[in-house]
């Protein structure tokens, strides 16, 4: 095994990823840490410009409240939010995000990302909370931002390309971090008085339905490997919603955006006999009351009344784009002249939408020659994923703002520091933190800055050096490269490096979780369908891949990153199916039905589901926590 | 496939101080065969066909083949990005060409400014983040003790 170098990095505040909230995390941090004389890394496994979600652009910022204008109030998104998750959502949080988002969203028009606008000068709207842009170059006017707050006069440095393996503590606090270089035989030791976690969700860890080529076209990048889960699991975070995983309803195979058909050309969604399950399914929504009559329908509701049309036979589901392309051109029928131009804008229009974010779905439709003017598209549920800053709900337990608690909420959702977890110096943002949905790009963005500037008040109250063993830290970087060795020590036992007895490459560790996890908690096959046997010998089979991780083999350093985000996305995994067992009843159809717990049950289970794993012991614990309204 | 390398364009960026494809890679995907000088995806079915490697090619060497398990032969999607735009031919498997030209940024490249002109109020104790209220076009952050948010 080649030799490292060990760098050591001592920083006041580390941001980790390199995202959408890290980089809001980054200009935040870099102001408040000049006025005040300290310093800020941040670490990316990636380039920053093109690194996280919105890696390959957005169509859309589904985020914007308005609030300049009236156009909406903080509690009107709220509201939105919490009937959108089944009533299981943090208000302080959300609420706190709301109330800055609009900001994010000014400085990124600032920076130079084009937003539509109307004849009037307004932003124009795809619906009510979510503006079309020009995004194809979103996250490179984003981070650089980032990137001239940090690097303007020395407050601040960046790491590309360092994969971060894990936590470095100093007793009950987060005292920074390590990982390894992608490119070059170093491992870096960061020790910070404040680390931020903003390493995004969650994408393999179930079975995607591509299992060749396609597996990559998951609808959230893979690079998304739950580094976030990992890092503050093992720091002995408290965790919620672990369970609330998000099911999006795209385009199928390519996983296309429907948001701008949905939302802008008004589009429905029908089953193969032109049926329309929202209409004809309506009264299965009075089983899931209150929610099942709020407007919007939940996410997961909308999802659940395709499926059952589906599991009848009744498939596959299209979304008529031409008959709304039709019914919108119909308006300048009679002016041959204005209609070809309709035609022209909504079609330019159209395959922005998909060339600003999911290239992929122009390639499908080019290779199969589909003209959405002319014919429908198939739509299909996609595969589980963990993303708290979408429609799911996983992350750490934070503390909210100390000024948006009512007088009970203070007690249980106030420790000290907006966005702190409850590991002493340890914050989270974007996919990181969880009960706080729908934040999305600028949200993330908004709830990074949050998350920065709370962090850099730590570090002036609690302005002292975390110690952090050498014993421990020498142990860390021994477990961190042990693949490396692994493969080395028994490479020539076989002629074939695939296939050996000694060892078990990422990629087929890949496969076997996301097998026990397709099969036993509700993936594609099951139909997003569980039970407690299921759950329960879930949790058997991944007892036996958990030991199997520590015989992972790498024979480089690409692989040492797949080894390390595959045991990341094995412990997401476990605290999903751990609190899917938990919680005995089923509250968002769509995304998961536990089949032996098919209802929804207010009274006992209208409560956060929250786990911990203890590192001391090793043990797991689950709680529930209250829900607090904060507006009356 | 997803990307892949057209061998007659690229020079491995002999060039340059660095494999553009490979800088930018969010999965780390494309690498440099330092023998041949030519670079290659090293694992198609973790490419996500973000395109971010066919975009900063400087010899335009790199392309798209859509997913095979899925995706039917014979399509195209190749971008030209410049400072302020990018303009798409997509090619049909029928034979069919659309071309598009979308804008990109309003600003010069590496000019954003982190406070955008926008003012901050100080202190770590409010609830006002850097540049805001001036950014939220307000004239005091929204909190749930203070009135209804209002016009600055």
């Amino acid at each position: 095994m080649p030799n490292f170098q060990t760098v050591v990095v001592d920083t006041d505040l580390l941001i980790l990823g390199g995202g959408m909230a890290a980089c809001g995390a980054a200009v935040e941090a870099a102001y408040w840490a000049r006025k005040n004389g300290l310093k800020v890394t941040l670490v990316d496994k990636a380039a920053m410009d093109r690194s996280g979600a919105v890696a390959m652009g957005l169509s859309a910022i589904n985020l914007y409240v308005g609030l300049k204008d009236g156009a909406n109030s903080v509690k009107d998104y709220v509201d939105y939010v919490r009937n959108d998750l089944m009533g299981v959502t943090r208000e302080d949080l959300v609420a706190n995000i709301a109330r800055h988002v609009d900001s994010s969203v000014h400085l990124f028009e600032k920076w130079g990302l084009p937003i539509w606008k109307d004849a009037e000068g307004k932003y124009v709207h795809e619906g009510r909370w979510q503006l079309m842009i020009n995004g194809e170059s979103y996250k490179v006017v984003v981070s650089e931002a980032a990137k001239n707050a940090l690097l303007q006069d020395g407050v601040g440095q960046v790491f590309e390309r360092v994969f971060i393996v894990g936590p470095l503590m100093d007793g009950d606090r987060c005292a920074g971090a390590i990982g390894f270089s992608v490119r070059e035989n170093k491992v870096y030791v960061f020790r910070a008085k404040a680390t931020l976690a903003a390493m995004g969700g969650a994408v393999h860890v179930f079975k995607p339905r591509s299992s060749g080529e396609g597996m990559g076209r998951a609808w959230y990048p893979p690079w998304n490997s739950g580094s976030s889960a990992y890092f503050t699991m093992r720091a002995g975070a408290e965790m919620t919603c672990q369970e609330v995983r998000f099911i999006p309803v795209r385009f199928k195979d390519a996983y296309g955006p429907v948001g701008a058909w949905f939302l802008l050309f008004k589009s429905r969604a029908t089953n193969a006999m032109g049926g329309d399950y929202m209409v004809e399914r309506k009264a299965e929504l009075d089983n899931w009351l209150p929610y099942g009559r709020v407007k919007p329908i939940p996410a997961n509701l909308r999802n659940y009344l395709g499926m059952l049309d589906v599991m009848e036979g009744k498939g596959p589901l299209f979304m008529r784009t031409e008959e709304a392309i039709q019914k919108i051109a119909a308006a300048s029928k009679d002016d041959p002249k204005a209609y070809k131009k309709k035609m022209k804008d909504l079609e330019s229009e159209a395959w922005e939408d998909f060339l600003d974010m999911t290239i992929s779905q122009a390639l499908l439709w080019a290779g199969t020659n589909v003209q959405p003017e002319e014919k429908s598209s198939e739509i299909a549920p996609a595969e589980p994923y963990f993303i708290g800053s979408h429609s799911g709900a996983s992350g750490a337990w934070v503390s909210g703002p100390e000024d948006l608690q009512t007088g009970e909420s203070k007690n249980d959702y106030f420790w000290g520091y907006a966005n702190m977890s409850t590991v002493k110096g340890l914050f989270c943002a974007g996919d990181a933190s969880g009960a706080s949905s729908h934040k999305f790009s600028s949200g993330s963005h908004a709830e990074g800055r949050v998350a920065a500037k709370a962090a850099i008040k730590f570090i002036v109250e609690n302005n002292s050096a975390p110690k952090v063993d050498q014993a421990a830290v020498e142990s860390a970087i021994a477990e961190m490269l042990k693949p490396l060795e692994t493969y080395e020590a028994h490479k020539n036992e076989t002629t074939d490096p695939e296939v050996n007895p000694s060892y078990i490459r990422p990629r087929m560790f890949m496969f076997r979780l996301q097998k026990v996890m397709d099969e036993y908690a509700g993936g594609v096959s099951s139909q997003f369908t569980t039970n407690q046997a299921q759950l329960n010998r879930a949790l058997e089979l991944l007892e036996f891949l958990k030991e199997d991780s520590t015989k992972l083999a790498a024979p480089n350093l690409h692989e040492l990153m797949r080894c390390w985000e595959n045991i990341h996305r094995m412990w997401q995994a476990e605290a999903h199916v751990r609190t899917l067992l938990f919680r005995e009843e089923t509250r968002w159809p769509g995304y998961y039905f536990r089949a032996d717990k098919p209802r929804m049950d207010e009274e006992r289970w209208h409560v956060f589901a929250n786990c911990r794993y203890d590192p001391v012991t090793g043990r797991w614990e689950m709680r529930t926590r209250p829900i607090h309204r904060i507006f009356a | 496939m997803p990307s892949y390398v057209n061998p007659e364009k690229c020079d491995g960026c002999k060039a340059l101080d660095r494999t553009a494809c490979q800088y930018i890679c969010p999965n780390d995907l494309m690498v440099l065969d330092k023998e041949k000088m030519k670079a290659y995806n090293r694992d198609v079915s973790m490419c996500w066909e973000c395109y971010n490697c066919v975009k900063i090619c400087p010899n335009q060497a790199i392309e798209v083949r859509g997913y095979a398990d899925f995706v039917p032969l014979g399509a195209s999607a190749t971008p030209m990005r410049s400072t302020d735009s990018i303009m798409w031919t997509v090619k049909f498997r029928n034979g069919t060409v659309k071309r598009f030209k979308f804008p990109i940024r309003t600003t010069a490249e590496g000019s954003a400014v982190p406070d955008g002109g926008f003012k901050s109020t100080d202190g770590l104790g409010t609830p006002a983040l850097f540049t805001e209220p001036e950014s939220l076009g307000l004239s005091e952050v929204f909190t749930l003790s203070g009135k209804e948010t209002h016009h600055a």
